[in-house]
């Protein structure tokens, strides 16, 4: 088996040097040979092994698909264990070794794998405790701790390290939820802006990622994929490619790929290569697309709230509005098309792949090859950044059927049109609110729908290779929790909101950063301002009227503070030249459980080619306890910027039989000429829980935005992308 | 065969002329800096230089080239001895997944090295233009790049 070490990293951090080092070796296992590691999310030696040199290694399921992981959940666990960051080792993604903690989705590293591996340590520290209390015969009241070392704090010559007291043992112990906490007041690793581990070989080119990554005596493969989404394969012209040397063709029912010793002789292979599919036009017209949607038969409702009677009071109400928003198909856009190598012989599928979910994964290559999930090994490698399900599982599972048919180690790379038109899709999002004022403009009545697709909520998106290759799956779509934050983030009196659940969709959907929540926010928090604008109230006064939850009410503030918001109401009408300026406000606490965040967007809006530009975004963000402030930083920035791209210019294009934004071009994503400055505070709670930050801020650029375009030139933009085509056509229907 | 100059040294390989330079740096040379995007020129994760020139290396085929001499990312610097502009990426943090950072760093040294003042913020967005990042690593690339001017002793 290859294996792959990365080499020791030194890291200057302002207060002295910090060594931090990262195996992605299998290291020996700590529990001797022929044991084999637990990884039960109950044991502490499924998370932790102290080794003979002071040394731990951690062990996650959850992976750092580039949001800082890697250094956030080593510095909780070294915190609490009481170790020095650099002792510690940190294995992630490797499904022999590591405890299944769920895909890394949702903004739940921290919050649920990092809280786990806490508990972890605090377990593993009070046993060490306990030992040292046996073997120095002192009570633990008399004994201290500090990087790995238990002394007499009188006398601190009498000590023990972890190494000596349990160096390559099990702890053989239950994940304790009672084993004590460190107070945070002691923190001297959490909260800290811990540089990565992984920058300095990201930039020099010594870190080896997915698509670098080869084993011996492997083919390279490309996938050839039918010309519409929903062809069979008829026939394959297999002498079309005898001109490229070593080139064959492998083929199990509609599922067609070419291998080659040499990567280019694949790629052009791919292209050569002629074979006749069948005809099929089965995708909605674009045109009528949200007519498609609101036809799609309803599979069940959810019901995300219900409390008063929103109907009667909307009949008592002084005045009622009414409005629907859309949100276009988004794809994922990873910087670097899908990758992953397979190597299956004898039984046994040995797997190497960007997923974001190890763990899952091994369950649908196990499916795609009919194979008992026990035989497979998914390994985990860094991909280009995936924001969600795109296309890595996919070609995981192309990788490991072609290299099942042709009996060798397998790498397939996905090409640039293979991640954008096959990797699943955002689903369209379509939102109709209702709302009843009474005479001062207060909301007294809410009533939300949404269309979108149902969930199989445990399911994973069925993957290409298995249904071109006829291996029969079971039908079920996800797209993630997307009815969540439909409710609004305001305790109305009467208000209610129902997700349909259709029961399809146009494309293979799946999640992509913030699915549902991103879309529900952008109504909720648009139609408040319209709500705002017909009571004549200043946006930002008018929300706090109804918020009581003083964390939202501090993040609001904040974020108002920041931008230096003046008040008064939206649309300001003072401005008359071309260009013309506006800022619009939104909040949310994610999910109505978790992190608050606040954001102001800065737009200039130019009347004569409709063109938006978000010059400068704020955003006031609380948390919990911040466990690396600069990890949190970059999340926000990414969330920030990510997301004005998705707001202002994403939205994939189609026609009956397949997706014809393909690339670059026919998808454009924001340039750096108009990349918002963003402008963030950190509100950090020491002694509350961590919360997510990978999605929760990325709720906030389509409603801010709309509302900083209304608040420029008075014209409601409610359909995503907020194209200069979109604006000129909403600025001539409010003329005539 | 095809003969080129990579990092100072001279390669003699068989290769078919028609390869894209992307394919033989990484699959001939095993380099892991230039990265596989698009293969379109669209996105700027391949890039290399050329004479010191940014080069888009998935698009330009090795019998093509010429006697051109080839940097890449590898070529700059490395952990223990970065690049000036390597060294101000890791200094400012900017990279998230990092896949885009290779054409970042590549475009960024021939911006730099091609100049003798620093550069204002707006001729650091234009310079970066062709380069896409799907993170939303922006505002720390272009902290970087002001970093690095700095580093390199550009004037005012």
């Amino acid at each position: 088996m290859a294996t792959l070490e990365t080499t020791r990293r030194e890291f200057l951090l302002g207060t002295g040097v910090l060594v931090v080092s990262f195996s992605l070796t299998s290291p020996a296992r700590a529990q001797g040979p022929g044991q084999t590691k637990p990884v039960a999310l109950d044991q502490v030696d499924s998370f932790l092994a102290v080794h003979r040199d002071g040394t731990v290694t951690m062990y996650t399921g959850k992976v750092d698909i580039g949001t800082g992981i890697r250094v956030a959940l080593p510095q909780m666990v070294a915190e609490e264990l009481d170790v020095a960051l650099d002792k510690i080792k940190l294995v992630e993604g490797d499904t022999a070794l590591t405890p299944d903690q769920g895909p890394t989705w949702g903004s739940l590293s921290v919050q649920i794998a990092g809280v786990q591996l806490r508990q972890a340590a605090a377990t593993a520290r009070k046993a060490l405790v306990d030992m040292a209390v046996q073997k120095l015969g002192m009570p633990s009241a008399d004994l201290a701790v500090k990087d790995g070392v238990i002394f007499v704090r009188a006398e601190p010559h009498r000590r023990l390290s972890y190494a000596e007291l349990i160096g390559e043992q099990a702890f053989n112990l239950k994940l304790d939820p009672a084993a004590p906490l460190k107070n945070p007041k002691d923190y001297t690793i959490v909260g800290q802006p811990v540089p990565r581990p992984d920058i300095p070989g990201k930039v020099t080119g010594a870190h080896t990622y997915m698509q670098d990554f080869r084993v011996p005596g492997m083919l390279h493969a490309r996938v050839v994929r039918p010309p519409a989404i929903g062809a069979t394969l008829e026939s394959v012209d297999e002498s079309s490619i005898k001109s490229i040397k070593g080139a064959t063709v492998v083929r199990q029912g509609s599922f067609l790929a070419v291998v080659a010793e040499s990567e280019w002789a694949a790629v052009k292979a791919a292209k050569q290569l002629k074979a006749t599919w069948s005809k099929w036009e089965g995708l909605p017209a674009p045109a009528k697309l949200w007519e498609h949607v609101r036809n799609t038969p309803v599979a069940k409702d959810d019901v995300a709230v219900n409390q008063g009677d929103p109907k009667a009071a909307m009949a008592r109400a002084a005045k009622t509005l009414k409005a629907t928003y859309d949100f276009a198909v988004h794809t994922h856009g990873s910087m670097g098309p899908a990758c992953a190598v397979a190597d299956v012989k004898s039984g046994k599928a040995e797997i190497w792949s960007p997923s974001q979910a190890p763990h899952w994964l091994r369950k649908e290559v196990a499916y795609t090859l009919q194979m008992d999930p026990k035989d497979v090994h998914i390994q985990y490698l860094d991909g280009a950044g995936c924001y969600g399900r795109n296309g890595h599982e996919d070609a995981t599972c192309d990788a490991a059927l072609v290299s099942k048919l042709t009996g060798k180690p397998v790498r397939v790379q996905w090409s640039r049109e293979d991640e954008h038109g096959w990797d699943p899709k955002g689903p369209p999002t379509l939102v109709e609110i209702s709302g009843g004022l009474d005479a001062q403009g207060n909301v007294i009545a809410w009533d939300a729908e949404l269309w979108v697709p149902k969930a199989d909520i445990t399911e994973w998106p069925r993957t290409l290779a298995a249904t071109l290759a006829g291996i029969p799956q079971k039908e079920a779509i996800n797209p993630g929790n997307i009815h969540r934050n439909l409710d609004p983030s305001y305790p109305f009196p009467n208000q209610r909101a129902v997700a349909h659940r259709l029961a399809t969709t146009p494309f293979r959907p799946s999640w992509i950063r913030t699915p549902g929540r991103m879309q529900n926010t952008y109504a909720n928090e648009v139609f408040i301002d319209e709500c705002a604008a017909a009571a004549g109230a200043d946006p930002v006064e008018y929300r706090l009227r109804y918020l009581t939850d003083p964390r939202g009410i501090a993040v609001l503030r904040a974020a108002a503070g920041l931008a230096k918001w003046e008040p008064r109401p939206s649309p300001r009408r003072d401005q008359t030249g071309p260009i013309a300026r506006g800022r619009g406000v939104a909040y949310v606490k994610y999910e109505n459980a978790r992190t608050y965040v606040a954001g102001v967007a800065d737009v200039e809006v130019n009347r004569q080619t409709g063109a938006i530009r978000c010059t400068r975004f704020y955003v006031a963000h609380d948390c919990g306890l911040i466990i690396n402030s600069d990890g949190v930083r970059a999340q926000i920035e990414g969330n920030i910027i990510q997301t004005v791209s998705r707001t202002l210019k994403e939205e994939l294009k189609w026609n009956r039989s397949r997706v014809t934004s393909v690339d670059w071009a026919s998808y454009p994503i924001l340039t750096f000429p108009d990349v918002p400055e963003v402008i963030m505070e950190l509100i950090n709670r020491p002694n509350d829980p961590p919360w997510g930050v990978g999605e929760p801020a990325a709720c906030l650029p389509p409603p801010a935005i709309s509302n900083a375009v209304f608040d420029a030139i008075g014209v409601r933009l409610r359909s995503v992308p907020f194209t200069a085509a979109k604006l000129k056509t909403a600025m001539a229907t409010m003329k005539a | 065969m095809v003969t080129l100059s990579v990092n100072g040294k001279t390669q003699r390989l068989d290769v078919e002329p028609d390869t894209p330079l992307l394919y033989v740096l990484r699959d001939n040379l095993g380099l892991h800096g230039p990265k596989f995007g698009c293969g379109l020129a669209q996105c700027g994760s391949c890039t290399v230089l050329v004479d010191g020139r940014a080069v888009r290396s998935c698009s330009v085929a090795v019998g093509k080239l010429g006697p051109g001499k080839v940097v890449t990312l590898e070529g700059l610097g490395t952990v223990q001895k970065p690049h000036p502009v390597q060294r101000a990426f890791i200094e400012e943090q900017a990279a998230q997944c990092g896949y885009c950072i290779n054409g970042m760093v590549m475009q960024a040294t021939a911006f730099l090295s091609a100049r003798q003042t620093s550069p204002s913020e707006r001729e650091i967005r234009q310079a970066l233009q062709r380069n896409l990042c799907r993170c939303g690593t922006h505002q720390r690339i272009i902290a970087a790049v002001k970093r690095a001017a700095t580093l390199m002793g550009k004037g005012a």
